[in-house]
């Protein structure tokens, strides 16, 4: 059965994984908003910087914001100055770093959503005198719930499901950066398989409903479109 | 092409073939990453001695174990630690007997920073400091002795709250020389500057044998290398006045 180190890993990994989702939704928003509306020639670039982690080995990602993070990295200096010491081995060094990583996650369906809803019901808030903010709210929130149940729950989920990047930043430390996913290893590096498939099985459950629960959900509501 | 002759090409062929694999075979190799820089350089002199190679793989002692034991196709192991090998022959997935010491592990305190750690290693008396890196001492062996030497010096509890744990010693080693972790428990192979013999950057303080339990790394023929001519001659290779020297060099004890 699950000791006393696992539920405090799983504890972890669950308040890890819904600070970054918040985190990423309030960041993710105005992004995804910025990236669908805009034609600005920064557009392209952008939209790479946001998928890089889709494409990048955690390992190298891991890395990179160890040496950055770093009292001699760009990232570390700044953050010493600051007086908030270096990230790496801390728990807001692990959100900065679940943030970087499950960042698409989040953008990227929020882009799609936000892209299905079109111009037309934008105009349509604007002539009856909406204000910009007024028609995100009332038009284009509600027409994206979708995009917002798939972003939060890719988010929250691909954060769960790291690995690469907590074990280069993370150090490995009981009640601070030590997740779920960094134990079920441990547990198999000291043969511990019993403790290990605890972990992993419950891990396999947990990701799988989660999924079903999305699509069962998303197939019930509504996809986003233009007013006919 | 006249076609009477294809039966005789090919034999000639496959002749060449199969002289060509029993002079010049290939072994896989799993190496503790503590042994990463003398089994490059080892390897190179395995060719050149006797026309095998040997492909290596570096990793945590503990993560080949379980490898091993789940069918991967490494035909020698070179252990951080005497259990795992023992363990592999009771499980039947190494050739009993074939193990030996073949080097005894140098632990390091280490800093990045130039005299940070004294020479006597009284720093970690002192605990002034915020993270002190280890190997994690659950699956990997310089972990086990850094908690001994430790625990023998009257600090473990006092500084288990500054501990970040490396998967491997490699990783612990990254932590130490990116700066993030202050100092920590190395390999003295990772840190040693071959041409002096000392520490080649930083600053550390190599700790004496008798602060932790004996530290004997230990090699061993796997299963799936007890008919490869080359794994065979590996193990023999590793006992070499050459390999020793380089052993050596790097920092190692050598077995007695």
């Amino acid at each position: 059965m699950l000791n006393e180190a696992d539920i405090a890993t799983l504890w972890l990994t669950f308040k890890v994984a819904s600070i970054a989702t918040v985190l990423m939704l309030l960041l993710g928003t105005p992004l995804a908003w910025w990236l669908v509306r805009t034609s600005s020639r920064w557009k392209g670039i952008c939209n790479a910087l946001v998928a890089l982690p889709l494409v990048l080995p955690p390992s190298v990602l891991g890395f990179y914001l160890l040496v950055l993070m770093g009292p001699n990295g760009m990232i570390g200096r700044l953050t010493t100055e600051l007086g908030l010491g270096t990230l790496p081995f801390t728990f807001p060094g692990l959100i900065v770093a679940s943030v970087l990583y499950s960042l698409p996650f989040v953008v990227q369906p929020l882009q799609a959503s936000f892209a299905a809803i079109g111009n037309q019901p934008l105009e349509a808030a604007a002539t009856l005198r909406a204000s910009p903010l007024d028609t995100f709210f009332s038009v284009v929130l509600p027409l994206a719930r979708p995009g917002f149940l798939t972003a939060t729950i890719l988010g929250f989920a691909h954060t769960v499901g790291e690995f690469g990047v907590v074990l280069m930043v993370g150090g490995n430390i009981p009640d601070k950066t030590r997740v779920v996913s960094v134990q079920i290893y441990n547990h198999v590096e000291a043969l511990e398989y019993e403790q290990a498939h605890w972990l992993a099985g419950g891990l396999l459950v947990f990701s799988f409903s989660v999924l079903l629960l999305m699509y069962s959900v998303l197939k019930t509501q509504p996809v986003a479109h233009p007013l006919q | 092409m006249n076609f009477k002759k294809l039966p005789y090409l090919i034999t000639v062929v496959g002749l060449l073939f199969a002289t060509s694999m029993s002079q010049a075979a290939t072994t896989l190799v799993a190496v503790a990453s503590d042994f990463t820089k003398p089994m490059n350089e080892i390897a190179a002199a395995f060719e050149k001695a006797t026309g095998h190679s040997a492909n290596s793989s570096f990793g945590s002692s503990g993560k080949f174990f379980a490898q091993i034991q789940n069918g991967a196709p490494f035909e020698v192991y070179l252990s951080a630690s005497e259990k795992y090998p023992l363990e592999l022959e009771k499980s039947g997935h190494a050739v009993a007997n074939s193990r030996f010491i073949y080097a005894i592990g140098k632990l390091v305190l280490w800093s990045a920073t130039p005299s940070y750690v004294d020479p006597q290693g009284e720093i970690l008396k002192t605990g002034q400091f915020k993270h002190i890196a280890l190997a994690d001492p659950s699956h990997a062996p310089y972990g086990v002795v850094a908690e001994d030497v430790m625990q023998q010096l009257g600090v473990l509890d006092k500084l288990r709250p500054l501990f970040v744990m490396g998967e491997n010693i490699a990783q612990t080693f990254q932590f130490v020389s990116t700066g993030n972790a202050e100092l920590g428990f190395v390999g003295l192979a990772q840190v040693i500057n071959v041409d002096t013999g000392k520490i080649g950057s930083g600053s550390g303080w190599i700790i004496p044998d008798n602060l932790h339990r004996p530290f004997n790394q230990t090699a061993q023929l796997l299963k799936k290398g007890a008919e490869n001519p080359a794994a065979l001659a590996l193990m023999e290779f590793l006992k070499s006045p050459t390999a020793l020297t380089i052993i050596k060099k790097y920092g190692f004890g050598l077995p007695k």
